[in-house]
């Protein structure tokens, strides 16, 4: 049996011979690595945008709450007993009671008509309480469910829900990562593609070699070998330059987003690849590299026969 | 050990190469292989080597019936053959070293061997000079004992050689011979085709003759 080190030295030998033929086609593997590059960097940047999106409106996306209106002569200790049973329901994350004189001194602080106001006898506002569903609530479907115990009440006279923004921006958000799925699939398959296609191609330019190879003995792995880690090098290489690609870009991009940030008064930052983002863009890369070289190798190595 | 039973080769183009050819030969024997030029002697060996396989018949190696090796366990079939080839098939564009390397790299022999036994099987066809050259700066002559030393470098069970002395002066067709033969001392199987009859009367050796694709008398 070949020993731990042999196996080592081999390996290290494919590899070195690998990047050997690499090096001595450079603007061939510069090509390559760039289209996978460009392949990995595309759905990698879709993924940036629907992350930044998301924390981008994260301010939208909990605008969504529930009002009830309390029908007039309701009393104070009935509207804060309601409150309390609002807020023992599941998925309710904040229930806040506008009593009807916070709502009046409000309007009288925010509004020219103090002095209209001072004329009525009585107090014409609801008590009014705001509900804050829980992230999880705030599909449409819940908040339907919502709206109708409450509308069921006695004392509510009406029910207002605006979640018309958060359903856009939820579909919206859906719609990107849908994109974002289908790019990674399409770009990682056309990852594969390329890899293997070039790999084919350093095949049959070495047919004579590994004709050769197979004549004194050489089995498909071993001849296989270079050529896995020629598609695994140049799959590291292009998630590597990707990662550069994209930091690149985010870079381009900071100035712009901080002035269109600050003319909305926003406090948003762009962000970057996290470093396990990172981590799984290069591994991904490697791997298709490893994956295409299998797969445009495996078969054609196979089918070679010595040629007496 | 090699042993064919009614063996027939019809290549694709129709030409029927090998009719029937039975034959034996025994372990650690040598025997040469000859007849005219288009007999059929490399179809016999290519079938030995599983370059080409029988219309018809059985060829058994070591034992072993060929047509039954799955293909995963050729290459360590080949592995223990040493082939000699009438167009030597080297690695042009590698150094001598690399090319008789080869056979010992593939069968992932440790690097301390890989060197030592190089350079024994360099020595033995007097090319020790010309490890770092290349097959193309050498001479026909050369170029087949590279061929030579690559045969030998993995210390085969079987050694087949298809004109081994077809490009080389008669004092080194003898030392290759001479090196085949310390081969058969050590229990090495060895099976040499040639036209090269004063050859075989030399060395008086069984020859088993070929004539039109059969085993002549
Ligand atoms: N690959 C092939 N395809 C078709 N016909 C072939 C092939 N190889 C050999 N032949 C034919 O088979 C016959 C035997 O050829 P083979 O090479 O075995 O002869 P040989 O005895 O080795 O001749 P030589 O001494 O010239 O090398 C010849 O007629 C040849 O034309
Ligand atoms: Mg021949």
């Amino acid at each position: 049996m070949i020993s731990p080190a042999t196996w080592t030295t081999r390996h290290l030998q494919a590899l070195v011979a690998a990047l050997g033929r690499l090096l001595r086609r450079p603007l061939g593997a510069l090509l390559t690595t760039l289209v996978i590059a460009v392949a990995l960097a595309l759905p990698a940047g879709l993924w940036l945008l629907v992350q930044n999106a998301r924390s981008a409106t994260g301010d939208l996306a909990t605008a969504v709450q529930v009002s009830a209106f309390l029908k007039v002569g309701t009393s104070v200790e009935r509207a804060q007993e309601l409150a309390t049973t609002v807020r023992g329901q599941p998925g309710i994350a904040t229930v806040t009671l506008i009593t009807a004189e916070q709502g009046l001194k409000e309007f009288r602080e925010r509004s020219d008509f103090g002095k209209a106001l001072d004329a009525l006898e009585s107090n014409p506002l609801p008590h009014t309480l705001v509900i804050q569903p829980t992230t999880v609530q705030r599909d449409a479907a819940a908040l339907e469910r919502l709206r109708g115990t409450l509308a069921g009440w006695p004392e509510v006279e009406i029910v207002q829900a605006d979640t018309e923004w958060a359903q856009r921006l939820a579909a919206l958000l859906a719609v990107l990562r849908t994109l974002f799925l289908a790019s990674a699939v399409l770009f990682g398959l056309g990852v594969l593609a390329v890899i293997g296609n070039t790999t084919r191609v350093e095949i049959a330019a070495r047919l004579p070699e590994i004709a050769v190879t197979k004549l004194v003995g050489g089995s498909d792995a071993f001849i296989r070998r270079p050529f896995l880690y020629s598609g695994l090098f140049q799959g590291l290489l292009g998630g590597l330059l990707a990662v550069g690609l994209l930091a690149a870009l985010l870079a381009a991009l900071e100035a712009p987003v901080a002035r269109l940030v600050s003319l909305y008064g926003g406090q948003f930052r762009l962000a970057g690849l996290a470093g396990e983002e990172t981590l799984v863009l290069v591994l991904a890369g490697t791997l298709l590299g490893l994956v295409g070289a299998w797969v445009g190798a495996a078969r054609q190595i196979a089918r070679i026969s010595p040629q007496p | 050990m090699i042993r064919f039973d009614r063996v027939s080769k019809r290549y694709p183009n129709g030409r029927d190469a090998l009719r029937e050819v039975s034959l034996q030969v025994e372990p650690g024997e040598f025997v040469f292989l000859t007849g005219r030029s288009g007999a059929g002697k490399s179809s016999i060996l290519k079938l030995v080597g599983l370059l080409e396989r029988p219309t018809r018949g059985t060829v058994t190696v070591n034992g072993q019936d060929t047509a039954s090796l799955p293909a995963r366990a050729i290459p360590a079939y080949r592995r223990r053959l040493g082939m000699v080839f009438q167009d030597h098939q080297l690695l042009m564009d590698r150094p001598v070293y690399d090319n008789v390397a080869l056979p010992l790299v593939v069968a992932d022999a440790p690097f301390r061997d890989i060197d030592k036994r190089v350079r024994a099987a360099l020595d033995q066809v007097g090319l020790l000079e010309q490890v770092r050259a290349l097959p193309s700066e050498l001479s026909v002559g050369e170029q087949q004992r590279v061929g030579i030393a690559r045969a030998v470098v993995g210390k085969p069970v079987v050694l087949i050689a298809d004109e081994p002395t077809g490009n080389l002066d008669r004092g080194l067709a003898l030392d290759v011979m001479r090196l085949f033969r310390r081969f058969q001392e050590v229990g090495v199987t060895v099976v040499v085709a040639t036209h090269d009859l004063s050859l075989v009367e030399e060395f008086g050796q069984r020859s088993i003759h070929i004539d039109d694709g059969k085993v002549s008398a």
